[in-house]
């Protein structure tokens, strides 16, 4: 309840607050007619522009890659039994963004699919990168430590991301479009971008939302949920396929995002305990939350210039990741 | 009906075979232990009955159905399992832990939490004694109250078998006992059937209807814990020293360790004449060693090891309702420590003790006699006494340097009472009441006490080497000690 109301609020406020700023009740308005069909509204044309052609969009779009990112977040580290699992610390962004960068770079049309090609291949990428990183996590360390998958996953990135440094290199005119899609961003989408997330956003969080109690039995080793009766090797592949697909199509619409997936499961957890049926949903509405106010600091905090929403996150991400890595480490000196 | 099924089993992690060739059946509500060294399998075995590790050959047959048949989710509704470690990485509550196990029981995309899940959850969280804190963290439980929150966690999938990897294993004593008694329990009154690896083998022993022991993934034995905990078998697949003994109040084996240095037959001291000393109100024998000692004394009665030794006199007037704790106070009164005591009373006066050192080739025995014969008794015709008490009684103690059996503890005390009612005899001691040859008296005690090191002595019968100085040492000890005591004041 608390977060739904979060989660109006920052929706709100987000559209409401820029360089011009628009009354609420105006932003009510200006969706409610639209949304109803209500031609007439006595509203600034002005404000129509900017709520629905500019602002509404973007709320919109950071709110569901907010949502994505922390309950895919919320979903790894479930299934990994491992409090600093999220898209980022894995290397499943990364993935997705060479994902994004060789369809940029290589102006890859997959017929059929048209301008999905772009998530498609994120998620693709995304995919094979998270099956990557347990594999060699669990070669390095059977009993896949929390330290070892988080390593591996830093070994991938810090690999994927020279990967795109190379093509950036190598492209011309390209360039200034990848780097400043690389720094992640929600700015100047608009509607098409909320058209190619939305039903990969349905389809991961939706498949995830089913897995709560599975991932519950998860977290406490997937030996153990076998004996509590889940059939783990599916319901494993399931969860990591919902979470890139999660990841793939955030990446895809706005960049690397980093540590939302991270801090906003743990905020969560600590807030409503860990039960996955709660935390899932919880972890979405303060996510998306979060990203959206996130993204007003962004586009305010030295307006005019705009800073990378990813900047934000990391600066609070960050500073959140080591406090989780401290804790945890002393929790198991006690042990 | 569920029972479990297991032929012949090959197989192991990653082509490495573990196991070989493994055949055993657990029938509905036993309680079967799986022993065997580290690395002999047991875990592996597990792992396989539970569904989670595949293997290479044979089959698993849980009830009629071949394990492979099974659902995970189906075979959670009958087996739950109960792990050595259990880890978890978030702060779940207790409740929030036992009701994943309520897991195998849901149906259906939204699997909503019934009336029913409350119910099983709240009664096996009160079995297992944790319904107190379940609203606690698990992260703030101790590691026998984590698991117990594990146990319930499996008992909530209402299994028909459960299989535990050493459930023991982080518990204190009490908790232990208490898990498996109530395990115990539920195998005759619901009929669960429990497959356990155990760590301790006395813990098997005392549990277990059958044992399954296992030796580089093999079968060695499957029997009673009876058949199976004997001393060679043990000692041959553990490859340690240990005794077989059986527990004292149930009949169960009992394995004890043999501590290297236990069975070095390290010095040469002995319990002589000079380790005794007489005091006007009591005898002492401190021996330089601890002794194993079979008595039927105030105190230390029984068997047990023991190094003080005192026969106290008491007046003909003493009376002690409470006569073995006034005993006690008596001894830490007089420095003693009564755990390691070996207490007698008498009304003899201590002057009247005889003893004497009796030496063989390469043993020794000590023989300390305090006699009265003021109420003696012809054992033959005893049931013409009243049951009145008279001061007067014959203790005999016999330390023997060397190694005893038990059959010659029990012999030493049949031989030394044959040599006391010679003894008896030989003085025409009357029987009061009848006016027959006494063999004793009503209140007499034995003490039979050995080094437990130097020459091992199996029997003790009248005319073995032991048995012939303990004759010859009891006879005249008492003989003596009689006379003096005769020689004092004839009417005792």
């Amino acid at each position: 309840m608390a977060a739904s109301i979060l989660l109006v609020a920052a929706i709100l406020i987000g559209i409401s607050i820029g360089t011009v700023t628009v009354p609420i009740g105006d932003i009510v308005k200006i969706i409610g007619s639209r949304l109803f069909n209500i031609s007439h509204v006595n509203v600034d044309p002005m404000y129509t522009t900017i709520v629905w052609n500019i602002r509404f969009p973007r709320v919109v779009l950071a709110g569901l890659v907010g949502a994505s990112l922390a309950i895919a977040g919320a979903a790894f580290q479930g299934l990994l039994k491992n409090p600093l699992a999220d898209p980022y610390t894995l290397g499943v962004s990364s993935g997705a963004s060479v994902g994004a960068v060789l369809t940029i770079f290589l102006h890859i049309t997959i017929p059929v699919i048209g301008s999905y090609t772009l998530p498609f291949l994120s998620i693709l990428f995304a995919l094979i990168t998270i099956i990557a990183v347990l594999i060699f996590a669990k070669r390095i360390d059977r009993s896949m430590k929390v330290e070892t998958i988080i390593l591996t996953g830093v070994i991938f990135s810090s690999f994927l991301s020279a990967f795109i440094s190379l093509m950036i290199a190598l492209t011309g005119d390209e360039l200034r479009q990848i780097v400043s899609w690389l720094m992640g961003s929600v700015s100047m989408r608009g509607w098409e971008y909320i058209q190619i997330i939305l039903p990969f956003f349905l389809i991961g969080s939706f498949l995830l939302l089913m897995n709560g109690n599975e991932l519950n039995a998860m977290s406490f080793g997937e030996e153990r949920a076998q004996h509590l009766g889940v059939n783990v090797k599916r319901r494993k592949m399931l969860v990591l396929t919902a979470g890139s697909i999660l990841t793939g199509a955030a990446v895809a619409v706005s960049g690397t995002i980093g540590f939302v997936g991270l801090v906003i499961p743990h905020l969560t957890r600590l807030l409503w305990g860990p039960d996955h049926k709660h935390l899932l949903p919880l972890s979405m509405l303060t996510g998306s939350a979060f990203l959206i106010l996130a993204d007003l600091t962004a586009r305010t905090v030295i307006s005019p210039t705009e800073l990378p929403i990813g900047v934000i996150t990391s600066l609070i991400g960050a500073p959140v990741f080591a406090a989780i890595l401290i804790r945890n480490k002393r929790k198991g000196g006690e042990r | 009906m569920t029972s479990i099924k297991v032929e012949n089993l090959f197989g192991g992690y990653s082509g490495e075979p573990v196991l070989t060739d493994v055949s055993f059946t657990v029938e509905q509500g036993e309680f079967f232990g799986i022993l065997g060294p580290n690395g002999s399998g047991k875990t592996t075995l597990l792992k396989m009955i539970s569904g989670v590790l595949p293997f290479l050959k044979g089959s698993i047959f849980v009830g009629d159905r071949s394990i492979q048949s099974f659902s995970a989710k189906e075979l959670a509704q009958v087996i739950a399992v109960l792990s050595q470690h259990s880890s978890q990485a978030f702060s779940y509550t207790v409740k929030e832990t036992v009701a994943l196990g309520r897991y195998a029981h849901k149906k259906g995309l939204f699997q909503t939490w019934s009336q029913k899940d409350e119910e099983v959850v709240q009664e096996v969280m009160q079995w297992t004694g944790i319904e107190k804190f379940q609203e606690q963290s698990l992260e703030f439980l101790s590691g026998g109250e984590k698991q117990r929150v594990f146990l319930a966690q499996a008992l909530a999938q209402e299994p028909e078998i459960l299989l535990l990897d050493e459930p023991t294993n982080h518990l204190d004593l009490s908790y232990q006992k208490d898990l498996l008694d109530l395990l115990h329990k539920w195998t005759r009154e619901k009929g669960l059937t429990i497959i356990s690896i155990f760590h301790d083998i006395n813990l098997a022993g005392l549990y277990c209807d059958r044992i399954l022991l296992l030796e580089d993934g093999k079968v060695i034995k499957n029997d009673t814990p009876k058949d199976v905990l004997t001393e060679n078998t043990i000692q041959q697949v553990f490859k340690t020293k240990i005794e077989m003994h059986q527990h004292p109040k149930v009949p169960a084996p009992l394995m004890v360790l043999l501590p290297d240095d236990a069975l070095e037959n390290g010095g040469t001291e002995e319990v002589t004449e000079n380790h005794v000393g007489v005091f006007d109100d009591y005898i002492l024998l401190q021996s330089p060693m601890m002794l194993k000692t079979m008595s039927s004394g105030v105190i230390g009665s029984g068997i047990g090891w023991y190094n003080t030794f005192i026969n106290r006199y008491v007046d003909k007037s003493y009376h002690s309702r409470n006569y073995r704790e006034e005993l006690k106070r008596f001894v830490v009164e007089e420095g003693l420590d009564p755990s390691n005591t070996v207490g007698m009373m008498t009304a003899v006066k201590m002057e009247n003790v005889q003893y004497k050192q009796y030496l063989d080739k390469d043993f020794s025995i000590l023989v300390v006699v305090t006699a009265g014969v003021g109420n003696a008794v012809d054992v033959s015709r005893s049931v013409e006494h009243p049951f009145v008490y008279r001061p007067g009684t014959i203790n005999t103690w016999i330390i023997v340097n060397g190694r005893l059996s038990e059959e010659a503890f029990i012999q030493s005390i049949i031989t030394a009472t044959e040599a006391k009612v010679k003894a008896l005899a030989e003085l025409q001691i009357p029987d009061q009441e009848t006016g027959t040859i006494a063999t004793g008296t009503s209140t007499d005690s034995i003490l039979i006490a050995a080094t437990q090191k130097g020459k091992y002595q199996e029997f003790a019968g009248t005319i073995t080497p032991l048995g012939k100085l303990i004759g010859k040492g009891v006879y005249e000890c008492t003989l003596e000690a009689i006379q003096k005591s005769l020689k004092r004041s004839p009417d005792l």
